[in-house]
This record gives C-alpha cells, structure tokens and sequence, in this order.
C-alpha cells in the first residue's frame, strides 16, 4: 500500500461510515412493557444450581424460583402490613398432602406436576434428588443435615407418587429443612443423560441449565449483567405467576440503581442501601418496604481463646464501650432494628434476636478494665470483610474511636472477601465485626451454629463453655420431644447466658430492603433473602 | 510488508511466553484463598479440602502450570468459578463490547482533541490555546467515575435525554446477531436501524466520559508536534510560495505531525481499554475491565490469566498495526525498517 492511497482510502472509509450509517428502519418489536416486570440488584448469579461448588446467593434465587420443593410456607401480614413467609406454616407444592409419625414422613406427590420438558414428576426423581442434596458434599449437604437429613438411605419412593423419608432421629427442624432453597427437585432423567464418570451428579449441566419444573424458566443469561425469564404455563404446584416475563438486570452501581427506580425505568430495585431507602421513603414517588432479617444479627466477637479476650470482664467492658446509638445512626441510617439498651441481662421472652442490657457507659467500662487487670488498655487489631465494606467500615471507625477511651488501640484490618473466610477459619482475629443470620429461624438452631462447643466456623469467637452446650442441647430435645417448659428452661438459659458472658456482642439487627413502583404489589420477605417472583403482581 | 509482519510476530513470542509464566506465578501469589471462597459460608475444613482437590489446586505449582499450559495450547482459558462461563466466550463476548465503547471514546477524544491542538498550536497564546489547556487539565482531572455518573445525573435523571444506564441495550431490543460483537456494526450489517440507533444512544454517554478523560494527552500531543513542524523550513517555504494558510496547516503540517499523534493514540487507546473499568460499573456496561476485577476479588485465577494474556495479545498487535501506520503515513519509517 503507497502512502497516498492510504490516506485517500481512510478519508473513503471515512465518507461511507457517514453515509451508509442511518440504516433501513424495522417494524416496531412490540414487547408489552405490561407483561415484563423489570428489577436491578448489583449482582447476578454464577450457577443456577444451588447443589453446585460455590453458586453465589443471586444463584439460589434462580433456584428458588425456578424449581419445586415438596412444600413450602404460608403467607402473613406482619404488624407493617408488609407480607412474609410464616416460619410456622407449610404449603404444599410438589406434595400435596404429608403425613408424619415417631419414625417417618410419607408425602403424596401431585399427580399432574412435569417438568419444564413435559416429563411427568415422580418419586423417584424426588429421591434422586434427595440423594444428590446428601452426598454432592458442601454447602448442600450441610444444609441437609441441619435437619436431621444425612443418608441416602433415608429417602425411599414408595411408588410413583408416593415418597417416604425415614427418621434417622427426632427433630423439630425436618419438616422446616424440606422448605429451604436445598432439597430442590430435579428431573433425574435429563441431568442422568449429562453426568459423566468425573460428575456424577450432572453439576456442570445444571450449573447453565434448569432441569426442573418451577414457575419459571430462564430463556437467557448473560453472566454479571443479565437474567431473562418466562413463566412456566403449565405450573401445577401453585396459583400461576401474575407475571409473564421477568427481566433481571445487574446494576453495579448503587446511584444508578436509584435513578432507574425513581425514573421509572425499573419496576422494582432489590436490597437497596439503607441510605438510599431512607432517601426514597421521604420523597415518595415509589414505594419502599423494609423487613428485619431473621434469624440476623451484626456482631462484634471477642476471641475468647487467647487473651486478654479470654477474661469475661473484659469482654463486659468492650460490650458497655460500645456507641451503639452512633452505630445504629451512622452505619445504619436508623433502619435497623437495635439489640441494645434492655433494662437487663435477662432474656425477655423466647424470641431471639432479641436486645440485651448492655449500653454505651463509659465510666462503666473503665472500671470492669481496671478489674480484668487492664486499666491502661492494651493493643488490638479490628477486623473486617471488605466485601461488607459499607456497612463494616462505619462500624469499625466507631468502634475503634470508642475503644481508645477505655484504652484499648485498635488497628483496623481491612480483609478482601476471598480472604476473610480463610481467616474466620483460624480463629485467630482477636476482634472482628461481622454478620451472621440463619435460615432457619429458631433460636436453637442459631446458638447452636454460633456459640455450641462443637466451634462450628460461626464460632468465631472459639466460645467454649461447657453449661452453654447443655443449655442448647437441653432445646434441641426439647423441640423434638414437644416439651414445652423444657424449651423455655433451656433457651431462656442460654440467652442469659450470652448476655452475660458475652463473647459476641449483638449490634443490630439490619433489614432488607426493597422499592417498588407503585403498580407493583405482592412482594413477601422470604428468609433466603432472595426475591420471589411467583407472588408480585404488576397492575 | 510480509516480512517486516513476521519478524514483528516471531519477537512478539518470547514476550507472551514471559506474560503467560508471570500471570501464572502472580495469580497464585495473590492473598485470597478460591478453595475457602468457593466453599461457601458454611464450610468445613474437610469441605474447603475437598474444593480444593475439585479444583486441582491441591497439586504443586509445576503440575498446576503444567495443565495451565496444556490446556492454553487447546485453547481452553479455564472456567471462571465468578460467572460460571468458560473464560475463553467471556472474553469473546466482552472484549467487543469494551472495544467498541473505546474505539467510539477514541473517536469523540480525537474529534475535539486534534482540531483544538492545531488550532492551539497555530495561534499559541491565543484564547483557544488558553482553552485548549484547560479543557485538557480538567478532562484528565476529573476522575471517570465522577464524570461519568455526573452525566448520568444530568443526562439521564435530570433532563431524561439519555436512555437508562443498563449496558449495550435497552432491554426492549435484542441484540442483532452476531457477526464481529460490535452492535453498531452487526445492527448495520442486519440493517435494523431501530438497534442501530438504540445501540448508539446507549453508547453515547460512557464513550463521552472516556472521551473527556483521554482528551488531554491528545490535545497536547497534536499542539506539540503541531508546533515544532510549524517553525520548520518547509513550512516556511510553503508560506513564502504563498499557499493558502489551511492548505499548509492540512497538507503540509498536520500530516508531518501526525507521527507522535499516531503514537499516542495507541497509548491511550490500550490503556483505556484496560482502565475503562470504571466507566464499565458506572453504565453497567459488560465489558472486559470489569470482569477481570471482579474474578481479582475473588481470587478467580482462570479469567484474570486469561484477561492478562488478552490484553498482552492485543498490545502486541496495535503495536505492529501502529507500526505498519508508521510506514504509510512516513515513508522515512519503513525505509529505515
């Protein structure tokens, strides 16, 4: 190529691409705004298979939403007039009637139920995939045995429609276990035909595609920015869904998220900012609906193995120099529900969580310091998960603000998210802000993962304390034998006991947060903290 | 030219051989731990073993680099654990987005930068000389992040002109199919001007903010190389012969400046396309920069090695498309190649 035929050809190219750029115009793709409802959260899933290695928790939605349980909960209107599952209701879904005895639960299938290919639902893809739940290792089967759910053996199809799970013992938690995202119900067939030798259980087939027979189907996905879903017509385990197509988009940005939603653009923008909340309910073009998260609590944990943590005085006096009404004002924007400043260190009741007797004091603090042998403080490190940033990094500036009164001088250690797993592993942060909440919402269940001497990784104090574990042990049997003073006994018990020993401070309960345009109705807190789209409705 | 593309390529080899052994060693000297991210909340020690053999990260380094490798020369870039997607399509759906949003930011910097560095430079000290140097100090000064969601305010929120900042496409439209990833292109190609024009308003406030944020060294360049070939003797020949002032300022000037403009235009181009990451989150934009910094947050080897390599890859390229530029607009250049 010479030189000046360059440079003509370029002013060439130049002169098409401005005349050849207004092209042909198509007829109008009329897709009725009406039937699609269009929602934005930060981020989106990376498997749609909640059994998978590492599916994030935009991917147990998809799950939620696009597979069947045997049963799920009922609905109620909490004092707000805000909707949410009730913990003590079960529904049907795929089991239209159950009936449970000492040794064993029978469940009746529907007889109509298929999959999205029109393959009829039968036992023995339920206990395929009761199977799989039990034995693909990791987070699913841990989540099983949360309810007594551990064997294959355990799970037997009777006939067609009739399947059977066999007790390996009492427990309060199975029936509660069967309604989680988990014991999804998968089409064994089709996953059988993808499995190979090296996966058995068909995980990389499931991760891209469904395999069940939910209200929805997913029709496209674009990794981290875009999830499209039609609805299933033949959906038989429930009402039909209001809404005809589900358009999922990721928003990174939190602004913008907000911008969509108060420009009209969204019709309904999931787990937003507390500030912004805050914001959208005083301006009131849209509605916003705010629910605590159960079962969920903010902590500070004090490692308990190794000083000075170890001595309860301390850990008193880091519980009374704590600014919680600054956390709660600053952090939170006020929308949180607080776990502080009861009259006492006495359980109120059974509910948990519920607000222990310690307050911002100072003078208080000091001298429980000057006791434990510490009245010139000591050195610390404070830590907390950089994924958690905005909330974390208020609450650690406070807390360490605070501390340097009673003379204690932290350094705050800001761990990255792949990081602080490993490191709540070793047990070896002196203190550490963090967030804990469980699906189940019972009080047994979360002092058994977060304070039992089993040290679970929620342990994260190593809190070890032999009348603890008899306290929630002496529950757990209680709730399975029905035995109700029994129950109260021990709960009250290990709650007075929390308080007083205080190895985790509770901070706050935080809520989650949801605005909706205001033709959008039907939303309901559900305690995976996932949005279900079979209930909304857009007018 | 055959030749000189060759020799290029074949010294591009040990370079990328170099890329491909850092990346390596880099991502596993990161600090985050995939096993213990992957396994989730919940696990146990014995769990994040078990995902760590899934994995193969229980294998020594040599092993890992060796299947690495293996698998590289297939083709096969590993699987993203972040999106679930096999590395290599990421990569293949991204890196047009990204680069269309860059090309297009290119074109509006250079459409202000280069007629406002000549005309800085034929009339130094002038008010659009003092202008020039403003608007190239407060483009680079302004952070793109602000800018960008700065327009989005304005734009968007406020006077409701631009469509809402959610990618490549109003979700009302789907994307024409797929010839080069490039919507503009592949929606004139299919000739659905209603995409086209959907496309283009969705491109036109990131390539904007880009566009602003890469004016300056532009501006700069064409002012200074404007001027230093303005006070050579040809030029003054050319005045004396008594041509017209745009016929030696067009034909004689600019095209014998160009050179370190050219070279600059590489520059910026390459580093916007890493560094747009920013503008990428602000407009929710899908592209390669964002993607590579999330799978770093999550310590995600496989797409950050392959993100690397991509990029190592196309330096390689634009250098040598720079430098085959070089030879046309300079005969000088080549003969001395």
């Amino acid at each position: 190529m010479k030189r000046r035929e360059f440079l003509k050809s370029m002013t060439a190219v130049a002169a098409t691409g401005i005349v050849s750029a207004p092209a042909v115009w198509s007829p109008a793709k009329a897709q009725s705004r009406k039937e699609t409802l269009l929602f934005v959260t930060e981020s989106g899933p990376n498997n749609f298979d909640i059994h998978g290695v590492g599916t994030n928790r935009p991917g147990y939605e998809v799950s939620w939403n696009c597979y069947d349980r045997l049963l799920s909960h009922a609905v109620k209107t909490l004092p707000d007039g805000t909707l949410s599952y009730d913990r003590d209701k079960f529904t049907p879904e795929l089991a239209e009637e159950w009936k449970a005895d000492e040794t064993s639960i029978t469940f009746k299938l529907r007889k109509n139920a298929t999959f999205h290919d029109g393959t009829p639902v039968t036992a023995k893809d339920v206990k395929w995939s009761f199977d799989r739940a039990v034995s693909v290792g990791g987070f699913p089967t841990f989540q099983m045995k949360a309810g007594s759910l551990e064997k294959p053996e355990q799970f037997v199809a009777v006939d067609a429609h009739t399947f059977r799970i066999d007790l390996i013992r009492k427990d309060k938690l199975t029936i509660p276990d069967l309604a989680v995202v988990v014991p999804a119900i998968y089409h064994s067939e089709l996953v059988k035909k993808h499995a190979t030798a090296k996966d058995p259980w068909g995980l990389d087939y499931t991760k891209t595609n469904i395999a069940g027979g939910g209200a929805y189907k997913v029709t496209s996905w674009q990794a981290g920015s875009e999830v499209v879903y039609e609805r299933n017509e033949n959906w038989k385990s429930g009402p039909l869904p209001k809404i005809r197509r589900i358009v999922w988009r990721m928003v990174p940005s939190a602004g913008n998220r907000r911008a969509l939603i108060e420009r009209g653009d969204a019709d309904l923008s999931f787990d937003l900012p507390n500030k912004d909340f805050v914001e959208l309910k005083q301006v009131g073009k849209v509605n916003v609906i705010s629910n605590p998260i159960g079962n969920g609590i903010w902590y500070l944990g004090l490692n308990c193995k190794n000083p000075p943590f170890n001595n309860a005085k301390v850990r008193q006096a880091v519980a009374y120099a704590v600014p919680y009404q600054k956390i709660m004002d600053a952090a939170m924007f006020g929308v949180a529900k607080p776990m502080f400043g009861d009259k006492d260190n006495v359980a109120n009741g059974l509910a948990w969580p519920q607000p222990h007797g310690y307050s911002t004091d100072i003078a208080k603090a000091k001298a429980l310091m000057a006791e434990a042998g510490f009245p010139n403080g000591f050195q610390t490190t404070l830590s907390f998960d950089l994924g958690f940033v905005v909330t974390g990094e208020p609450i650690c500036v406070l807390l360490q603000e605070s501390l340097a009164q009673i003379g204690i001088k932290t350094t705050i250690n800001k761990i990255p998210g792949a990081n602080w797993r490993n490191e709540l592993l070793k047990k070896e942060m002196p203190m550490i802000v963090n967030f804990f909440s469980g699906w189940l919402d019972y009080p047994e269940y979360f002092f058994f993962w977060c304070y039992h001497g089993q040290n679970a990784v929620f342990n994260t104090m190593s809190y070890q304390d032999k009348e603890m574990d008899s306290f929630i042990d002496g529950a757990r049997t209680a709730a399975a034998d029905n035995d109700a003073a029994g129950y109260a006994k021990n709960v009250t018990g290990f709650i007075n006991k929390a308080f007083a020993d205080v190895p985790r401070i509770p901070l706050f309960q935080p809520h989650l947060n949801v605005a909706l345009q205001k033709n959008v109705s039907g939303y309901r807190y559900w305690f995976h903290r996932q949005l279900d789209y079979r209930s909304l409705v857009k007018a | 030219m055959g030749n000189l593309v060759l020799k290029r390529l074949l010294v591009a080899v040990p370079s990328l051989v170099g890329v491909v052994i850092v990346t390596f060693l880099l991502t596993r000297a990161l600090p985050g731990d995939p096993a213990a991210y992957f396994a989730g909340p919940a696990a146990t020690k014995e769990a994040i073993e078990q995902i760590r053999v899934k994995l193969g990260l229980d294998q020594p380094l040599i092993i890992q680099f060796g299947r690495y490798v293996a698998d590289l020369v297939r083709g096969d870039l590993g699987i993203s654990l972040t999106t679930g997607q096999p590395v290599i399509s990421e990569i293949r759906t991204r890196l047009p987005a990204s680069a269309e949003l860059t090309l297009l930011g290119l074109l509006v910097s250079v459409s202000i930068a280069v007629p406002l560095g000549i005309f800085a430079a034929t009339r130094p000290g002038s008010l659009i000389d003092h202008m020039c140097r403003v608007v190239a100090s407060a483009g680079v000064s302004l952070p793109v992040f602000f800018t960008g969601l700065m327009l989005v305010y304005v734009f968007y929120y406020l006077l409701g002109w631009a469509p809402a900042p959610l990618g490549r496409l109003d979700i009302f439209y789907s994307p024409p199919p797929h010839f080069t990833g490039f919507y503009l292109i592949d929606s004139a190609i299919a000739g659905n001007g209603e995409v086209f024009l959907a496309s283009l308003k969705q491109l036109i406030l990131p390539a904007l903010t880009l566009g602003i944020f890469s004016l300056a060294p532009i501006a700069r360049m064409t002012r200074a190389s404007m001027l230093a070939v303005l006070s050579s003797d040809f030029i003054r020949t050319a005045r004396a012969s008594g041509l017209s002032p745009f016929t030696i300022t067009v034909t004689y000037a600019f095209r014998n400046a160009m050179l370190p403009v050219v070279t600059t235009l590489g520059m910026v181009f390459s580093f916007l396309l890493g560094a747009n990451v920013l503008v990428e989150k602000v407009f929710a934009w899908p592209g390669i920069g964002s993607f590579a910094v999330e799978a770093l947050i999550a310590s995600d080897f496989a797409p950050v090695q392959g993100f690397v390599l991509t990029m190592a890859m196309m330096y390689v390229a634009l250098n040598l498309m720079i430098d085959i530029l070089y030879g046309l607009i300079d005969p000088r250049v080549r003969l001395e190649s």
